[in-house]
C-alpha cells in the first residue's frame, strides 16, 4: 500500500508539471484530490490495513495529500498568471480608432475672452458695470464731450433709430456716466468699474469690420488717479493677457472724453516685434485706447475736476480674440458656424 | 495728409533720419500711416521699424543732374530728337528721345540756358516708361531708328515720381545746379503720409506739421514770408463787402491783383503739388491750393472782370449770407446744387458766387484768360461748415479744414502769401491794401496753469522750467510766476479751451505729448479702493452659460438686429403672435434690409444659425444669451435678458461603432436641459404646464408637444417641440427641432441666494415599487403630487423608471412604474411601519385619481 502510495505521489507530481492550462489542472485535482481521486481514495482506505500499519500509513498519506495540495496551489497559481497574459495578449485593440464621441458643449470665444478680461481686472479691483445698449444721443456723445455736430462725431457713425435723440450706442463709454452717476454718490465715492457691451456702428461688413461689436471699457475715479497708474495698469494687463514679456508703449492720440488720450500698443507676440503682415511689419499691435478723463465728462458723472481724477480705456474682445488665435475675418464670430465654435 | 519732407524742411531743419522723425510724430500723435520714398533709400534705425519699401532706389552714379545744351534733330525719324546733355562727364552724352516737351528747342543749336533734367547712365535701372505694368527694366546701349544710344533723360514715371509720361522731367533752373549730382541729391524725397485725429486741425498743413516737429527736436521754427510786392492802385473802391451772418462768417478778406498772366506754375509749385495729391493746372488755382496745403488756410481766386461784367461795370459788392428757400448754385464741380437753408454762401447783387469755404460757383471762376485776379481768405464756423458738406455732399480740401477748424487770424496770411506768389508767377501788380472785414475776433486765451496740477494729472514731477520750455517750443506764451505758467495761446490754435480747468487739461496733454508718453513713469494705483458691489446678474449669467455647456449646448451670439418680417416667421399661419409685447426698435438708416429692427426674441436669429449650420451638421445644440429690445411707452426700450436653446438632430453623436442608435431627440431631451438649469441654479416652485390653450398658448410651438415653465405660479418660459410650419419655414425638415425661450431676469429673481444641503442618511432605504395604470392623458406629475402627499415624511423620494403604452395595455391606458424610497434619517425603518403606508399611498391613489389601477 505504501508502495502504491508514494508511487501516485510520484505520478502525480510528475503529471503535475505537464498540466498548462485550467481545464487540465482541474482533471489532475479530481484525479488524485477530488472526492474519488487515487489519493483521497488511498487515504479513505486506511481503515482496512493491519492496525500496525495504519498509524504509519495514515501519516504518510495525508503527508503526500498536503504535498499535493500545496503542489496544485502552486501550478494553479502559474497557469492562471499565463492564462491571464495569454488573455491579455488576444484582447488587443485598435487604438487608432477614435473614441465615443461625447457631447462637448462650449463656450464662445468672445465671452471667453471677456471672462479672461473680467479675471483680469477683478484682481485689480474693477467690478463689472453693464448698462443699456439703446442710448440718447446726451448719454452716448454729448455727455461724453462730443458737441452735436461737432467733426468728432465723424469718428463714429451711429445707427440711428425712428426716435429723434434716440440711437443705438457706438461705445461703451455711456457706461461711464452712468457708472458715476449711479456709484459715485454724488461725486464722493471713487469708481473702479469695466464696462462690457455691444455696440453698433454704421459699417459696412466687411472682414475686418462688424455693425456690432464687442467693447470692454474700463474706468478708474479717485482723488488720486495719475496718468501713471493708467501707464502701469494697463500694462500689467498686458502682461497677464499676452505674457509676462510683453512691452508697451503708449501714443498720443484723440478721443473727446479723454485728455490726455493715447492709444496702447503692445509688442507683437505673433512675430516677436520683428514685423509680420498681422502687426503691419511695425511690430506693434494696437490693443487699446486710452486716457485721463476729460474734466467735462468728470463734471457730467458728478465730480469736482480740480479735486477728483481718472482714467479709462477701452478694447475689442473681438480683435484680441483674432489676434491670439490667428481668425483673419471678424465675420466668424457673428456667423457662429459650428466649425468655428467648436474650435474653442 | 500727405507731407514731403523736402517742403517740410522749408519750415523747419531736420537732422534726424526720417524713419526716426516718423516714428516720433506717430507717438505724439500725428500717426504716420505710411512712408513713401522717392529715389531715396530706406534707412534702419535702432528700435523702429517700417515695412519694407519696394520703392526703386535711384543709383547715384548712373542717375544724376543733366542739362541739356542742345537739342538736334534726329536724322531719320521725325518724333526723335537727339538731345546733347552734360552730365558732369568730359563730353556731352546724345541722347535719343521722343520727348515732346523738348520738341520747341529742336535745331536752337546751342542753348543760352540749358534745359536741366534728370539723366541716365546706361546700366542704370528705372521703371519701365512704355510699360502699363510696374516694371523695371535696365538701361542697355541699342540703335534707335540708326542712332546709337545708351543713356536716357527720365520721365517722372521712369523714376517712379508719378505716372506723369508725357515728356522728360525739366527742372526750373537753378544757379547751384552742377551736372552730375547724383539725382537722390535733386529730387530725391520722402512723403509722410500722416493720419490727423479731429484735434489736430492746426497740423492740417506743412506748417502746421512743422510747428510740431519744430517742438518734438526742440528747433527754431522758419515761419513763411507773408510779404507783399503791392505797387498797384489802391484796392479800395474796387470791392465792397459785407458779412451778414458773423456767427458763420467771422472774417473775410479780398487782395487784387491786376494786369498778370495765367500760365502754367514754376516746375517746383507743380512737383509738390503732385506729392500732395494735386493736380497742377495754372498758377493762379495752383497758388490757392499751394497756400491750403502749405499754411492750411484755404483761398479762393474769382476772375475779376468777369465780377465787374455782372456788376454792369461797377465795383462788385460781396455779401456773405445764408441760402434762402429755392435757392440753387452750380458748383465748379458741375453739380447743380439745391440750397439748405444752413448753407452760408457768397454772394454778389445779381446772385449766387459759391458755397462759403466749400466750393466755388462755376460761372466767376479763372480760366487761362484771367488778368485780374480777386484773392479770398475768409473763415467760417467750423461746425456749420461740416453740416453743408454734408447735406451737400461735397468734400473739398477748403471744406475739410474749415470743418475741422481754421483760426481766423490765419485768413490775413493766406491772402497775402496767396496775392504775393501769384504775382510773383504771373506778373502784374498787386493793388495797395487789403479788404478785411474781421466782425467776430475769437477773444485770446489765457491759461493759468499751476505746476502741481501737471503733477496730479501725469504722476510725475515737472519743474516749472521744464513744463515752460516744452510750452514755448508749442510757441505759447508763457511767463512764469512763482510755481504757476501764464500761458497765453498763440493764434494758430482754437483747440486751447478758455475755461480754466479744460485749458489746464489742453495744456497739460501737450506737456505730456511732447515730453513723450514713453518717459512718464509707470504706477499702480495708490487710491482708495472703492466699494465694492459685485455683479450678481452677471456671475448668473455666467453660471447659466456654464451649466448648459456642461448640458454639452454651444453658446452662440447672434446680431442683435432682424426684420420684422423674420421674427413673424415664428408665428404660423391664422395664429396670433407669441412676440414679447411692445413695439420694434425702428433703425432709421438700417445697413441691410434684413437688419432693419433690433430684436424681440433671440429664437428667429437662433433658428437661421441652425438653418446655416445645417448644411455640415445633422446634429444641433445650440443656446444664445443676450439681450431683446421692447419698446413700451418709455423714450428708451426695455432692454430684457433671454435664453433660448435649440436643439435637433440624432440623440447621440454619430460614431463609427457598430450599433448606433441614431434615435432623433425629442421634447424630453430639450426637457432634460431645462431640468439640468432647475437643478443647477436650484430653482425652487418650478412647475411645467401644458401648451395648448388657445388663450395663452406660445404659437411658435407645437400644441401638444410642448411645455410651458413656471417659476412661483408666473410664466417664465416655454420649451418644447417647435410649431412644423416653423421649423419648415427656417428648412429644418429632417428631424423635430426642439427649443426653448426663458426670460432670464424672471430666472435669476428665483434663484436663491444660498441652498441648504440635506442631511445623508446613515440607514438604509427600504425600496417598493408601485406601477399604476391610468388614463393615458392623466399626467405624471399629479400622479407624483398624490402619491408625496400620501407618503408623508417616510417617503423620501418618487423615482419613475417605466412608462408603458400598448398591448396586453387597453387602448387609451398607460401604465407608469415608479420606484418609492422609504428612509428616516436616524433609525432603521420597521417593515411594517412600511407597508402602512405603502398601503396608504395605494388607496389614496385609486381613490383621487379616476381610472387608476394599482398593480403591485
Amino acid at each position: 500500500m505504501l508502495e502504491q502510495l508514494e508511487q501516485q505521489r510520484t505520478d502525480a507530481l510528475a503529471e503535475l508539471e505537464t498540466v498548462d492550462d485550467s481545464d487540465a489542472l482541474h482533471e489532475w485535482y479530481i484525479k488524485y484530490l477530488g472526492k474519488k481521486g487515487a489519493v483521497t481514495l488511498m487515504l479513505r482506505s486506511t481503515g482496512q490495513l493491519p492496525p500496525e500499519e495504519r498509524a504509519n500509513f495514515g501519516k504518510r498519506a495525508n503527508e503526500i495529500k498536503h504535498l499535493l495540495n500545496e503542489a496544485y496551489a502552486q501550478r494553479e497559481q502559474a497557469v492562471r498568471q499565463q492564462e491571464l497574459a495569454a488573455d491579455l495578449e488576444s484582447d488587443a485593440l485598435d487604438v487608432t480608432l477614435p473614441g465615443r464621441p461625447r457631447t462637448l458643449g462650449g463656450i464662445h470665444p468672445v465671452t471667453q475672452t471677456h471672462r479672461e478680461f473680467y479675471t483680469i481686472w477683478a484682481d485689480m479691483g474693477f467690478q463689472v458695470f453693464t448698462s443699456r445698449d439703446v442710448e440718447t444721443d446726451e448719454y452716448n456723445f454729448q455727455l461724453l464731450n462730443f458737441p452735436p455736430d461737432h467733426p468728432a462725431r465723424d469718428m463714429q457713425d451711429s445707427f440711428y433709430t425712428t426716435d429723434d435723440g434716440v440711437i443705438l450706442r457706438t461705445h461703451t463709454s455711456p457706461g461711464q456716466i452712468h457708472a458715476m452717476r449711479q456709484l459715485g454718490e454724488n461725486g464722493t465715492q471713487p469708481v473702479r468699474v469695466i464696462l462690457p457691451g455691444m455696440c453698433y456702428r454704421y459699417e459696412q461688413i466687411t472682414a475686418r469690420s462688424e455693425v456690432q461689436f464687442t467693447q470692454v471699457e474700463g474706468l478708474a475715479v479717485g482723488r488720486k488717479i495719475r496718468m501713471s497708474d493708467l501707464k502701469g495698469t494697463i500694462a500689467a494687463f498686458a502682461k497677464r493677457m499676452f505674457g509676462q514679456n510683453v512691452s508697451v508703449r503708449f501714443r498720443a492720440s484723440y478721443f473727446p472724453f479723454t485728455e490726455p488720450s493715447m492709444e496702447v500698443d503692445v509688442e507683437c507676440f505673433l512675430c516677436d516685434a520683428q514685423g509680420c503682415n498681422v502687426c503691419k511689419y511695425t511690430g506693434w499691435l494696437e490693443i487699446a485706447g486710452s486716457g485721463m478723463v476729460h474734466p467735462t465728462v468728470l463734471r457730467n458723472g458728478g465730480y469736482d475736476p480740480t479735486v477728483w481724477s481718472g482714467f479709462a480705456f477701452g478694447m475689442g474682445p473681438e480683435r484680441i480674440t483674432m489676434l491670439r488665435h490667428g481668425i483673419n475675418d471678424i465675420r466668424y464670430f457673428w456667423s457662429n458656424d459650428l466649425r468655428f465654435l467648436e474650435q474653442f | 495728409m500727405l507731407v514731403p519732407i523736402s517742403w517740410l524742411k522749408d519750415f523747419v531743419e531736420i537732422d534726424i533720419p526720417v524713419e526716426l522723425l516718423a516714428e516720433r510724430l506717430t507717438l505724439a500723435g500725428l500717426e504716420v500711416a505710411h512712408i513713401h520714398y522717392i529715389g531715396v533709400p530706406q534707412q534702419q534705425v535702432d528700435g523702429v521699424n517700417w515695412p519694407t519699401s519696394d520703392h526703386l532706389v535711384w543709383d547715384r552714379e548712373k542717375l544724376v543732374l543733366g542739362a541739356i545744351r542742345e537739342i538736334k534733330a534726329h536724322p531719320d525719324a521725325d518724333r526723335l530728337v537727339l538731345a546733347m546733355v552734360d552730365y558732369g562727364g568730359d563730353a556731352l552724352e546724345q541722347c535719343v528721345t521722343g520727348a515732346p516737351n523738348l520738341f520747341a528747342y529742336k535745331d536752337q543749336g546751342k542753348l543760352e540756358t540749358p534745359l536741366w533734367t534728370a539723366f541716365a547712365h546706361e546700366g542704370a535701372t528705372v521703371w519701365d516708361g512704355h510699360s502699363d505694368e510696374r516694371k523695371l527694366m535696365t538701361l542697355k546701349g541699342r540703335k534707335l531708328r540708326g542712332i546709337y544710344n545708351k543713356s536716357m533723360v527720365c520721365s517722372e514715371k521712369e523714376l517712379g515720381i508719378s505716372e506723369e509720361h508725357e515728356g522728360i522731367i525739366l527742372l526750373d533752373p537753378r544757379d547751384d545746379y552742377v551736372p552730375g549730382t547724383p539725382l537722390q541729391d535733386v529730387l530725391g524725397d520722402v512723403v509722410l503720409d500722416i493720419e490727423l485725429t479731429p484735434n489736430l486741425a492746426r497740423c492740417f498743413s506743412i506748417l502746421g506739421v512743422a510747428r510740431e516737429v519744430a517742438a518734438l527736436l526742440d528747433k527754431p521754427l522758419r515761419e513763411p514770408s507773408y510779404d507783399v510786392v503791392a505797387e498797384g492802385a489802391s484796392i479800395q473802391g474796387a470791392v465792397t463787402l459785407e458779412i451778414r451772418e458773423p456767427e458763420l462768417n467771422p472774417r473775410f478778406t479780398f487782395a487784387l491783383l491786376r494786369d498778370t498772366t495765367t500760365q502754367p506754375s514754376p516746375e517746383l509749385m507743380q512737383r509738390r503739388l503732385k506729392l500732395v495729391g494735386q493736380r497742377p493746372i495754372n498758377n493762379i488755382v495752383d497758388v490757392t491750393n499751394y497756400i491750403t496745403f502749405e499754411i492750411g488756410q484755404p483761398l479762393h481766386a474769382y476772375d475779376y472782370d468777369k465780377l465787374v461784367a455782372r456788376a454792369a461795370g461797377k465795383a462788385p459788392h460781396i455779401i456773405t449770407r445764408l441760402a434762402e428757400a429755392g435757392e440753387a448754385l452750380e458748383t465748379l464741380d458741375e453739380v447743380k446744387r439745391e440750397l439748405d437753408a444752413h448753407n452760408i454762401l457768397v454772394c454778389d447783387e445779381r446772385g449766387i458766387l459759391g458755397l462759403g469755404g466749400v466750393i466755388g460757383g462755376a460761372e466767376t471762376e479763372i480760366s487761362d484768360a484771367t488778368h485780374n485776379v480777386l484773392l479770398e481768405a475768409a473763415n467760417w464756423n467750423f461746425i456749420n461748415i461740416r453740416r453743408t458738406m454734408q447735406s451737400q455732399k461735397v468734400f473739398t480740401d477748403a471744406g475739410t479744414r474749415f470743418s475741422r477748424g481754421v483760426h481766423p487770424s490765419q485768413a490775413i496770411l493766406g491772402v497775402q502769401r496767396g496775392i504775393e506768389l501769384m504775382r510773383q508767377t504771373g506778373g502784374g501788380q498787386v493793388a495797395q491794401g487789403i479788404i478785411d472785414e474781421y466782425p467776430l475776433q475769437p477773444e485770446t486765451v489765457h491759461v493759468d496753469l499751476p505746476v502741481s496740477e501737471v503733477q496730479r494729472l501725469l504722476g510725475m514731477t515737472f519743474t516749472v522750467e521744464t513744463a515752460a520750455d516744452i510750452l514755448r517750443r508749442l510757441l505759447f506764451d508763457v511767463e512764469i510766476d512763482g510755481d504757476t505758467l501764464h500761458v497765453t495761446v498763440p493764434d494758430h490754435r482754437l483747440d486751447i479751451n478758455s475755461d480754466a480747468v479744460i485749458g489746464q487739461a489742453d495744456l497739460i496733454e501737450e506737456i505730456a505729448r511732447i515730453y513723450g508718453y514713453d518717459k512718464i513713469p509707470s504706477t499702480i494705483i495708490g487710491d482708495d479702493m472703492p466699494p465694492q458691489v459685485g455683479n450678481p446678474d452677471l456671475m448668473l449669467e455666467d453660471a447659466t452659460r456654464d451649466l448648459l455647456a456642461k448640458l454639452g449646448l454651444r453658446e452662440t451670439i447672434n446680431y442683435r438686429f432682424t426684420s420684422p418680417e423674420r421674427e413673424a416667421l415664428l408665428i404660423p399661419d391664422g395664429m396670433e403672435s407669441s412676440l414679447p409685447e411692445g413695439d420694434y426698435v425702428v433703425i432709421r438708416n438700417p445697413i441691410s434690409s434684413d437688419k432693419t429692427v433690433l430684436r424681440k426674441t433671440l429664437l428667429a436669429n437662433l433658428l437661421e444659425t441652425a438653418q446655416v449650420n445645417a448644411r455640415f451638421n445633422t446634429r444641433q445644440q445650440l443656446f444664445e444669451i443676450g439681450r431683446v429690445y421692447l419698446k413700451r411707452g418709455d423714450v428708451l426700450p426695455d432692454e430684457v435678458r433671454q435664453l433660448a436653446i435649440l436643439l435637433t438632430g440624432p440623440r447621440n453623436a454619430s460614431g463609427w461603432m457598430d450599433g448606433n442608435d441614431n434615435a432623433l431627440m425629442d421634447f424630453y431631451d430639450v426637457k432634460g436641459v431645462v431640468e439640468g438649469l432647475v437643478a443647477g441654479l436650484h430653482l425652487a416652485d418650478v412647475a411645467y404646464c401644458r401648451n395648448d390653450d388657445p388663450a395663452s398658448r406660445h404659437t411658435s410651438f407645437h400644441p401638444k408637444r410642448s411645455a410651458l415653465f413656471y417659476l412661483g405660479g408666473e410664466r417664465a418660459g416655454v420649451f418644447g417641440e417647435l410649431h412644423p410650419q416653423v421649423a419648415q419655414r427656417f428648412g429644418l425638415v429632417d428631424a423635430p427641432v426642439l427649443a426653448g425661450v426663458f426670460d432670464l431676469d424672471k430666472l435669476f429673481a428665483s434663484v436663491q441666494d444660498r441652498h441648504l444641503v440635506r442631511e445623508l442618511p446613515t440607514t438604509p432605504p427600504i425600496l417598493q415599487d408601485i406601477a399604476i395604470v391610468v388614463d393615458a392623458d392623466v399626467e405624471s406629475a399629479k400622479l407624483e403630487r398624490v402619491i408625496a402627499q400620501a407618503g408623508g415624511d417616510l417617503l423620501k423620494d418618487i423615482q419613475l423608471f417605466d412608462v408603458y403604452q400598448g398591448d396586453p395595455l387597453p387602448e387609451g391606458r398607460k401604465s407608469l412604474a415608479y420606484h418609492l424610497v422609504y428612509q428616516t434619517n436616524d433609525r432603521t425603518l420597521k417593515d411594517k411601519e412600511v407597508a402602512k403606508v405603502h398601503q396608504r399611498i395605494i388607496k389614496t391613489v385609486q381613490n383621487r385619481v379616476a381610472g387608476a389601477e394599482v398593480r403591485m
